[in-house]
């Protein structure tokens, strides 16, 4: 690995030392810039969220603890009441909804990923084709996605709705966006068709590591595809299909500009981070949007933690 | 029997292709449409009209917004790739202490929840006095270009051959000249398909955009789009939207398609999402 050892030892041990002197000047921009971009800017955040900051004049908060997450106040009558966060129901909804949004997004986007990987890990004529097909979702951006979507969806001129009443399979036109019922749906339905792509990608990387004589080997034995799949296949791709479900879960974890222009304002589909953002800056709550974005932090690190944890992912850091 | 199988499989083919184009060619379709006949549902284009293209050109500022989301997406790439390029040679071919802890930091950061570091950045950005212009947006987009172009070229460097370093250091040169003259040539590659994932990335994001700027000629191309409207707050100009986003994303299905095996290689060493 030490490209020094090819040197005579006498000057190794110099010539390492003057290798990792070199290494921190290298390392120095990028530090100092992730310091400025990220560290400061999170530190800054968690610290508003114990003030009462306002976002007209950033500088006139207070230190106020724990108030923007719970504070109990007794009343004269002797009964406790509680504010803050951890008693909003409306951030309960809101972590309700993120939760829901990931954990049906990540599952469903894991197992056609896993299909379209599939398809595409078979030889067949127009294969390349296909394959440059579904990067068109993924290159296309969000908000022009939640855009074409919208339209598509639209109650009165969309042509899902227009499809699905020929179909029969519906008799009256569905406000897909905007009905409490169906914003959901409408979401995961928007978020699934961008991002199964990327899933699939990463799943065909899986596959394309597997050794082809094993898939010739078990056809000799006659064993059934379906029990190749799950009994060789579906455990060698493991290790990448951990891999791509943590990045996905927690991009689906912060999700906010699909929903932001493909929803906007139902209670249905509101998440963690557009909760946050609206007390932040539109509703002038900006120590308590500060507080909720803290939380939203929290809990992504201990999934994070968790996670790799219990499923002893390798994230793929310094395995040499 | 056989042919029965080979049948089904060319038809989840089919379906596969049709549902991942078809959106986007619906977005073409409506696009050339214009009055009344947008509100009639054609699955095939009946009318070829270049109206709504002119339109966007015409609303707001929407040439300026295009040249603000190409600015400020080149700049943020090419400080990316600045500092990643010297940082990635440290983190793949110089044993030291902490490095592994320094590479999952830097993946940690990657995995930020941008809302996380909202009001910081905020302050931050207020306080610097470059809010509501496009150094505000290229400042805070480094949170996630850098350290996935570090994370990307480090993987990448750490799979060249060790004898191609061990020859330069024979003949003397210093750390920089092995950067410089060794491995930039052979990373050109590289640079590029991380250079582009990170361009979309940058081209691509909305909640930062819609935070740190203010007025229409600021805007990047996404928040203009999601404000584009109409005469009356009723009336949503679906026309002009889809042409504005037909405009957009042409460009970028272009790109990916040219570098379609490269962009994969890359998105598989990153694990990122557009």
């Amino acid at each position: 690995m030490n490209p020094a050892q090819a040197v005579s030892s006498s000057g190794r041990a110099e010539l390492q030392s003057q290798r990792i002197r070199a290494a921190m000047w290298f390392l120095l921009p990028m530090i100092i810039a992730l310091v400025c971009v990220a560290a400061y800017p999170l530190f800054r955040s968690i610290y508003f969220s114990f003030t009462d900051t306002s976002l007209s004049n950033l500088y006139a908060g207070h230190w106020i603890g724990f108030d923007n997450y719970l504070s109990p106040r007794t009343l004269p009558s002797g009964r406790t009441i509680y504010r803050g966060t951890l008693v909003d129901p409306a951030w309960w909804n809101a972590v309700w909804n993120t939760v829901r949004f990931a954990f049906v997004s990540v599952v469903l986007e894991a197992t056609l990923g896993m299909i379209v990987a599939l398809v595409l890990n078979a030889e067949f004529r127009g294969r390349g084709l296909v394959r440059a097909a579904i990067l068109i979702p993924w290159a296309i951006p969000t908000i022009v996605s939640a855009k074409m979507w919208a339209w598509m969806l639209n109650d009165q001129f969309g042509i899902i709705n227009n499809l699905l009443m020929k179909l029969g399979i519906i008799s009256e036109k569905i406000a897909w966006t905007a009905n409490v019922d169906t914003a959901m749906f409408a979401v995961l339905i928007v978020d699934i068709w961008k991002t199964t792509p990327f899933m699939a990608l990463l799943c065909l990387a899986g596959l394309q590591m597997i050794p082809r004589d094993v898939y010739e080997a078990s056809k000799i034995d006659g064993i059934h595809p379906v029990k190749v799949f799950f009994k060789i296949t579906l455990p060698l791709v493991k290790p990448a299909l951990m891999v791509a479900i943590i990045f996905r879960m927690l991009d689906a974890l912060r999700i906010f500009d699909l929903i932001y222009v493909l929803t906007p304002n139902s209670s249905a589909t509101k998440t963690m981070s557009i909760i946050s953002r609206e007390n932040m800056i539109e509703f002038d709550k900006f120590a308590y949007g500060s507080a909720q974005s803290t939380l939203l932090f929290v809990f992504i690190a201990l999934f994070v933690i968790l996670y790799i944890w219990l499923g002893k992912v390798d994230l793929g850091g310094d395995k040499k | 029997m056989k042919i029965l199988k080979k049948l089904a499989f060319y038809l989840l083919v089919l379906v596969i292709v049709v549902l991942s184009v078809f959106p986007f060619y619906y977005a073409i379709v409506t696009s050339f449409k214009t009055g009344t006949s947008l509100f009639e549902v054609d699955y095939w284009p009946k009318s070829f009209s270049l109206v709504n293209y002119y339109a966007v050109f015409q609303q707001g500022e929407f040439p300026r917004n295009i040249l603000n989301s190409v600015f400020i997406a080149s700049m943020t790439v090419f400080l990316a790739l600045l500092m990643a390029v010297t940082a990635s040679y440290a983190l793949a071919r110089v044993n030291f202490r902490g490095r592994s802890l320094m590479l999952m930091t830097i993946l940690a950061v990657s995995m930020f929840p941008q809302i996380a570091v909202l009001s910081g950045l905020f302050e931050m950005i207020r306080f610097i006095g470059i809010y509501n212009t496009p150094w505000a947006l290229i400042l805070s987009y480094t949170i996630f270009t850098l350290p996935f172009t570090v994370w990307v070229l480090t993987t990448f460097m750490r799979d060249l051959p060790i004898e191609i370093e061990e020859a330069a250091i024979v003949d003397g040169a210093t750390p920089w000249q092995i950067i410089t003259k060794v491995f930039l040539p052979l990373m050109w590659p590289a640079l590029v398909t991380t250079g582009l994932l990170a361009f979309i990335g940058a081209w691509n994001e909305f909640l930062f955009a819609l935070t740190f700027t203010s007025s229409n000629e600021t805007r990047t191309v996404p928040v203009a789009i999601s404000l584009l409207s109409g005469a009356t707050q009723y009336e949503t100009p679906w026309g002009i939207i889809m042409a504005a986003s037909v405009l957009v994303t042409v460009p970028i299905i272009i790109l990916v398609l040219i570098f379609q095996r490269k962009i994969v290689a890359g998105l598989t060493a990153g694990g990122v999402k557009g």
